[in-house]
């Protein structure tokens, strides 16, 4: 092994440090020397406050347990966290599970009384959400047309900031995330009497689901931004 | 070869069986041969409307059971040559028939007759599979009120999922004027927005409809009633024709105008 090449690079930015590792060499050899190299560095930063680690694997697959690796022995020194670990490689399960929650969905029909649509990733439905009838998606759900049933949107890894919109918001009930909103009537009537296009959201502030006009939710950039192919 | 036609509605009591009867009975009034099934096996109601019930000798789990063939079992009507009767069991259950012997003889009965006009139960399990096995279109039958509403969405629901139906087409029974004008009750609108079906008729509630088929007479019979002319332009579009909706706008009564006239001084 060449002495003269690091396998660890350590670079300051100004949030945090940016760990390269090399992706040629073996793993264990990596952690030797991400050891050695942030113990040389520990006593400069001691002092200060918490800095954040962001971790570039390059083109090295990392093993669940390789991460979980990293992130122990990075943690170990009390004034580095990690930000995250990044790597160009995915497993093809990984990829297919990133493709399914980032996918749009459509579907063009109504949702009856006592039927139940669930899709894996985002739904874009045309039609009317009936009384009694049940949409849910792991991402957001958006429905052209009458949202008058349930839709429950994040319900993958309880998402708290999926979004449900609807043409015509007027559910029975709804749930983000672990979140659950119920609608009684004189919300309803207001509800009916107000706005067309609407989008329901958790309010970080407030810690519930509240409904909005659209551009609302956009001015606080609630909705993410989605990639151009989806 | 004729078309059968099932009657549902998912609630109960909403006017499934006064339905059929009437429509079975326009149908023979405008020359079609007509048969009316009656699978509410254990509740059996339809001969009851038609006043058939003391002519009955056999019935369809008789013959789903090989007791006797399909010609037997079916009852003349007492008005029309050309109207019939395959009345259900009153003393076994819905189990005692499959959807697929169900099939069997709707598919019979639909070699002789223009129409078979089939009466579902109430409900959503075996009743409801049963009528629908043999059927190539579907009426949704629905009161002004939101459970039953509730329930016909449910019912569009299932028979959506029938690949052999056509979509299904609605009848709004029950229609109380007053109520209407009043906001007592579902207005048809609001009713046709939830079900976005389309839409075969409108029916009043009528006193006629339940002191006739008291008679064993069915109203579609009495042309001076409000349901009897209802019912026939039911038919007419069964039919095929276009026919307008009727105005629900009662012309008031005297005492209504004398009250209007007092009101406005
Ligand atoms: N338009 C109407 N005006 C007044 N009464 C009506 C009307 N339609 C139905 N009825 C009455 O409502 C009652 C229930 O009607 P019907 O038996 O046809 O309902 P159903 O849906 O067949 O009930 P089930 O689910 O028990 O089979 C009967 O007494 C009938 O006379
Ligand atoms: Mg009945």
């Amino acid at each position: 092994m060449s002495l003269n090449r690091p396998l660890v690079t350590l670079m300051g930015k100004k949030d945090g440090f940016v760990l390269v590792l090399d992706d040629t060499c073996a793993f264990d050899a990596l952690l030797e020397e991400l050891k050695q190299k942030l113990s040389q560095n520990q006593t400069r930063y001691r002092e200060g406050p918490t800095i954040t680690v962001k971790v570039q694997a390059g083109d090295r697959y990392l093993k669940p347990e390789q991460r979980d690796e990293l992130t122990r022995v990075i943690s170990s020194f009390h004034h580095l966290k990690v930000a995250a670990i990044e790597s160009n490689v995915m497993t093809q399960k990984e990829f297919e599970e990133k493709r399914v929650r980032e996918q749009l969905v459509s579907v063009n029909r109504v949702i009856r009384s006592g039927q139940v649509l669930s899709i894996q990733g985002n739904l874009l439905l045309i039609g009317d959400v009936n009384p009694g009838g049940t949409v849910t998606a792991t991402g957001n759900i958006y429905v052209f047309g009458a949202l008058r049933g349930i839709a429950c949107a994040g319900t993958g890894d309880s998402n708290p900031q999926a979004v449900i919109a609807a043409s015509i918001m007027e559910p029975t009930q709804l749930r983000i995330g672990d979140r659950i909103s119920r609608t009684d009537e004189s919300q309803l009537d207001e509800l009916r009497n107000d706005h067309f296009l609407e989008c329901a959201y958790v309010d970080p502030d407030v810690d519930k689901i509240v409904i909005d006009k659209l551009h609302q939710i956009q001015q606080k950039q609630i909705i993410p931004v989605m990639n151009a192919d989806m | 070869m004729g078309e059968a036609i099932v009657v549902t509605s998912g609630k109960g009591g909403v006017g499934k069986t006064t339905t059929s009867a009437n429509i079975g009975t326009v149908l023979a009034l405008q020359g079609k041969k007509v048969c009316l099934v009656d699978t509410d096996i254990g509740l059996r109601n339809l001969d009851v409307v038609m006043g058939l019930e003391n002519r009955i000798i056999y019935d369809l789990v008789d013959v789903a059971e090989g007791r006797c063939k399909l010609n037997q079992a079916l009852v003349k009507d007492k008005r029309f040559d050309s109207l019939t009767l395959l009345p259900a069991a009153q003393t076994t259950d819905k189990m005692a028939v499959k959807p697929e012997q169900m099939k069997k003889m709707v598919d019979a009965l639909k070699e002789d007759y223009d129409y078979v006009i089939i009466d579902c139960p109430a409900g959503i399990e075996r009743g409801f599979r049963n009528a629908v096995a043999g059927a190539d279109h579907a009426i949704v039958v629905t009161t002004p009120e939101i459970s039953s509403v509730r329930d016909a969405d449910r019912i569009i629901g299932l028979l959506e999922q029938e690949k052999q139906l056509t979509p299904p087409r609605l009848i709004i029974n029950r229609i109380r004027q007053h109520m209407m004008k009043n906001g007592g009750m579902l207005e048809i609108d609001e009713i046709m927005n939830i079900l976005a079906i389309d839409l075969l008729g409108i029916v009043l509630d009528d006193d006629e409809v339940i002191s006739s088929s008291n008679k064993g007479q069915p109203v579609a019979m009495d042309p001076n009633s409000k349901a009897a002319q209802a019912y026939r332009n039911i038919g007419r579009r069964i039919l095929g024709e276009t026919v307008p909706l009727m105005a629900i706008e009662e012309k008031p009564g005297l005492i209504q105008k004398i009250k209007t006239l007092l009101r406005m001084r």
